[in-house]
């Protein structure tokens, strides 16, 4: 278990949790936008929820980084609509990012259990 | 299902995304917005509800918005639709990128069609190509000054004479102008010369000048190698010396430097060589040798009445006026005519600005022909014109679609006169390599007659020139389809599916053509006008039979100099024998003074039995002619009455003349001139005339009557004292054509039999003569039909493409009618009416404006009025065959177009 820099935590924890979420999501297969949005909401009962204003600068700037790839995808029956998937660079992104937060909540955790557990 | 983009441009507006991003984001969200909507209305929300509450996923999006902004790269606006306005740009920008962006579209345009492009292209290269030619000769022969230092300041000095403004100064009356004058800083003096050059090489003519010495020195001319002539050398008994001509160097000397410095024997004297003038100095063209003037040992240098060809060039003193000049040597004139009346009575000083002198009156002659090419450009010009305008109709749908983008009238005209300015320019670089490349050689194919030849060339003026008329033709070309294009309605264009059938665009083709042909027909004219002159010329009688004569100089060995008369005599007799004895040879005789159309010599004479005059200038004058027995026959001039010379008129018997009809009449009227005596001067005896021959045509075929001095005089060359150092022979021959050059060696041959260092030089055959002296008529008529030529071929391929155009645009409406049942002779009739239609407004506008122009002509016409209703008749009718046969070929293919066809027809 290796120790966190401070300030990298301070990083993550503003914003790498968002960006995990996104990321986890799409590492089974891509999914569009709204999509993602929808996962967020349902997997976290409804406690995180992002909208269309703030979800997309995420996903555009995952992209800008090369972690995700967006794709215009046309099935058959229905509108044409982007796809986002993992990229090769976003795989190991996720695993670092997973890794971080795992021992930050490992971490946390074992701070804030109650001491009479 | 609500339109979420409107809502979603407007949060990212002012973010100036590349477009082609703006699009794909707004794409995606508003995919997003509603995939939102569809599953809250299948949740059960109202629309109204539903709408609410997709429209929250947008609520924070300055967050976007602001992230974007980090993200993305920001653009320029490029103008992607021509004429709108993007805001945040000022309009300079705006313009310049517009017209970029204009630019490149024309470029792509211009690849788009290559066809098309090669045709205009060319056509503008042409036109403006020879514009660009003439106007480097005018430029070089009108504007450009004389290439020498302060040039304005050089004049030619002439003495005038009663009969003649611009005579020979004689070389005492020189002298003094050069001590008494106040307003000159130097003066030259100069004459022309024949040399026979013995060594080194080959004994050759040369021509060449005998000079002051500070003749290079007042035009301002350094030697290109060693030295000018220094003011010594200009004295009897200096060292003798000579400067010689880059050409001569080149030739004689291989262009060595030591040339300088090694001798050159010209005629009996061996002369050292100073210098090397400059290749550019052609002030004396083709003059090779140039010799001190002072060194001439020629006693009538010392006479005040001998002219002997010299004349002068000066030097004005900086500021002085030619008023002032001119005046200052009247009055030392004055003061000699006082001292030496009878030389100088009646004379005058003639100061001419040295550019005057050596352009003379091409001046008019250089400015019609650029007026004539001029028209050939401005047929290229709606030629190319009348192309744009049937592509404008092709493009009329495209031109429809940007103005309802939002292109304005101005952006659409903007557009048009680029992309026809675009074309103008390429035209005109190619041109101006037709020009530098064909000018030059044009020049030395065309007859002589033009001053200044060599100083034409490319320069600053006629880059400036020619990038003028490129813009100006593209302009011009590019202004009627211009204006349609950006005049027609949209909506009118775009319901019309493409097919164009615009009248007011078939009217202006129209008036195009008619111009086009009005212009050609014009520049037929005057080129019919110069035909029908120079056949009238040819057809001159010249009072001689030019046909089969051949004549050349002959030039002594230096040694004939000092030989006694009897021996010069004896020489003179044999070459005359052993030319006369060639096989071939008819007649043959030296000639010595005048030649019809080649040289002058005139004197004075006074009828016998009359008191002699006091002075020279109140003598009669005379063309003389001095020449053998066989010369009548050689030339061909008839006898009237009496005889002509014979082998027994000679030094020891009476001296004896013959006159011409026009001596005849003048002098003695009704009486008969047979028998009686003129006298040449004091020192001879009196001369009987013993014959009357015909006039010859001495000056020109054109102008001879114009001449003041007409009576002309045979002299028997047998009867003159001493022998020139070298004479003109005329021949006749049996056929010329045959073998003139063979002729030529076999007269070589035979003169150098009797020495080797004779000469034989300038040989021409008589017709090549009058061909010369007709050099600028020539010259005009050959570039008045080449561009007339040229006028006919641009017109007549116009003619074609409007009728060819017209006919491509109404297959349709060509196949109703024939499948209605015209006959193919109505469809025929149908177009040609068309195209002659245009034809005959042409002509109609041509004819007048004929009328009007051919009378700049009137100056080079001979024996035909400006005005000659043949010419006019004859070139209008071949334009009219021209016209229609350029209307038939696409009028007959109309006739070909098989109703099936034409009405499936799109």
């Amino acid at each position: 278990m290796s120790p966190i820099n401070e300030q990298r935590l301070d990083r993550e924890l503003k914003k790498g949790s968002a960006e995990l979420l996104i990321l986890s999501l799409l590492e089974a297969r891509a999914r569009h936008g709204y999509e993602i949005r929808k996962l967020i909401e349902t997997r976290s009962d409804g406690v995180l929820k992002f909208n269309a204003a703030s979800l997309y600068p995420l996903l555009y700037r995952l992209e800008k980084r090369g972690w995700i790839e967006g794709k215009w995808v046309e099935k058959a029956g229905q509108r044409r609509r982007r796809f986002y998937k993992l990229t090769k660079d976003g795989r190991k992104v996720l695993a670092a990012q997973r890794g971080i937060w795992e021992s930050f909540v490992a971490a946390i955790n074992r701070v804030a259990r109650p001491e009479n557990a | 299902m609500p339109d979420w983009k409107p809502e979603i441009r407007r949060r990212l507006a002012g973010l100036q995304l590349a477009p082609m991003r703006e699009a794909a984001i707004v794409e995606e969200l508003s995919q997003y917005l509603d995939d939102c909507y569809e599953e809250l209305l299948a949740g059960g929300s109202s629309q109204a509800e539903a709408r609410q509450k997709t429209l929250a996923e947008l609520r924070g999006s300055a967050a976007l918005a602001r992230e974007l902004r980090r993200m993305e790269p920001q653009v320029n606006p490029e103008p992607i639709i021509p004429g709108s306005n993007q805001p945040g740009s000022d309009w300079r920008t705006k313009m310049i990128a517009g017209l970029w962006h204009d630019l490149r579209f024309g470029a792509r345009m211009a690849l788009k069609n290559p066809g098309f492009t090669a045709v205009v292209v060319l056509t503008l290269a042409l036109g403006i190509g020879a514009n660009a030619a003439l106007f480097s000769v005018v430029n070089g022969v009108l504007f450009n000054p004389l290439p020498y230092p302060e040039p304005e300041r050089l004049v030619t000095l002439h003495q005038s004479k009663p009969n003649f403004a611009t005579g020979a100064i004689p070389y005492p009356n020189f002298l003094d102008w050069q001590r008494e004058n106040k307003t000159f800083s130097a003066m030259a003096i100069s004459r022309g010369a024949g040399f026979n050059l013995i060594a080194p090489g080959e004994a050759e003519q040369v021509r060449g000048r005998r000079v002051t010495a500070n003749i290079f020195s007042v035009l301002g001319v350094k030697p290109a190698l060693g030295r000018d002539f220094a003011p010594g050398e200009d004295e009897r008994g200096a060292a003798p010396v000579v400067l010689i001509s880059a050409e001569l160097w080149r030739r004689k000397f291989n262009a060595s430097p030591d040339a300088v410095g090694k001798s050159l024997t010209v005629d009996d004297r061996s002369y050292t060589i100073v210098g090397v003038l400059p290749a550019s100095f052609t002030l004396f063209r083709g003059a090779d040798v140039y010799v001190p003037m002072g060194q001439w040992n020629n006693a009538a240098l010392q006479n005040r009445s001998a002219a002997l060809g010299l004349h002068g060039i000066g030097r004005l003193k900086p500021g002085v006026t030619l008023a002032q000049a001119q005046a200052d040597l009247d009055g030392v004139m004055r003061g000699l005519a006082e001292a030496y009346p009878e030389a100088n009575r009646d004379h005058g000083a003639a100061v001419v600005p040295l550019k005057e002198r050596l352009v003379g009156d091409v001046g008019p002659i250089l400015w019609m022909l650029l007026g004539a090419v001029g028209f050939v450009l401005l047929i290229a010009c709606v030629n190319v014109s009348n192309l744009l305008l049937a592509r404008a109709t092709g493009r009329t749908r495209e031109f429809a679609i940007r103005a309802a983008l939002g292109a304005g009238q101005w952006r659409l005209l903007r557009q048009s006169l680029l992309e026809s300015t675009l074309l103008a320019l390429i035209g005109g670089g190619l041109g101006l390599m037709f020009a530098a490349w064909g000018t030059k050689a044009a020049l030395a194919a065309l007859p002589s007659g033009l001053p200044r030849a060599e100083e034409v060339g490319l320069d600053a003026r006629v880059l400036f020139f020619t990038l003028a008329i490129s813009l100006l033709t593209g302009a011009l070309a590019g202004l009627a389809p211009a204006l349609k294009a950006s005049q027609r309605p949209l909506s009118e264009t775009l319901k019309e599916g493409g097919r164009g059938t615009g009248g007011g665009r078939r009217r202006a083709q129209g008036v195009l053509v008619a111009v086009e042909v009005a212009l050609a027909l014009v520049l037929l004219i005057g080129a019919g006008l110069m035909i029908r002159s120079l056949s009238a010329l040819w057809n001159v009688d010249p009072g001689f039979r030019p046909e089969n004569v051949l004549t050349f100089g002959l030039g002594f060995p230096p040694s004939m100099r000092t030989a006694s008369d009897e021996a010069k005599h004896a020489n003179l007799r044999d070459l005359s024998a052993r030319i006369s004895a060639i096989p071939g040879v008819q007649a043959a005789s030296f000639s010595v003074g005048a030649s019809p159309l080649q040289s002058e010599d005139d004197l004075y004479f006074w009828i016998d039995g009359k008191p002699r005059p006091a002075s020279t200038s109140e003598m009669h004058m005379a063309l003389v002619y001095r020449v053998e027995p066989g010369y009548l026959a050689a030339m061909g001039v008839p006898l009237r009455q009496g005889r002509f010379f014979t082998d027994q008129d000679e030094v020891r018997t009476q001296p004896v003349v013959v006159i011409d009809e026009v001596f005849a009449r003048q002098y003695f009227r009704d009486e008969n001139p047979l028998g009686k005596r003129i006298h040449l001067g004091s020192d001879r005896d009196p001369l009987e005339i013993v014959g009357v021959v015909g006039h010859v045509k001495q000056w020109s075929l054109a102008g001879d009557g114009g001449q003041s001095l007409q009576a002309q005089l045979y002299e028997p060359f047998r009867q003159l004292p001493g022998s020139p150092s070298e004479v003109g022979v005329v021949v006749r021959v049996e056929g010329v054509g045959t073998g003139g050059a063979a002729l030529l060696d076999s007269i070589r041959r035979a003169v150098q039999s009797r020495h080797s260092q004779n000469v034989v030089f300038a040989a021409r055959t008589m017709n090549e003569v009058i061909a010369d002296s007709l050099g600028r008529q020539r010259f005009l008529m050959i570039l008045l039909n080449a561009f007339a030529a040229a006028a006919l071929l641009l017109a007549s391929i116009g003619l074609y493409g409007v009728i060819s155009y017209l006919v491509g645009q109404r297959t349709q409406e060509l196949g109703v009618r024939i499948a209605l049942g015209a006959q193919r002779r109505d469809v025929l009739r149908l177009v040609l009416s068309h195209g002659m239609k245009m034809a005959f407004g042409g002509v109609a506008l041509g004819l007048a404006a004929a009328l009007g122009l051919t009378r700049l002509l009137n100056q080079m016409l001979y024996g035909v009025s400006a005005t000659d209703p043949a010419t006019f008749a004859g070139i209008t009718l071949l334009l009219a065959a021209v016209a229609l046969l350029a209307c038939f070929v696409p009028a007959w293919r109309a006739t070909r177009v098989d109703p099936m066809i034409a009405l499936r027809y799109e």
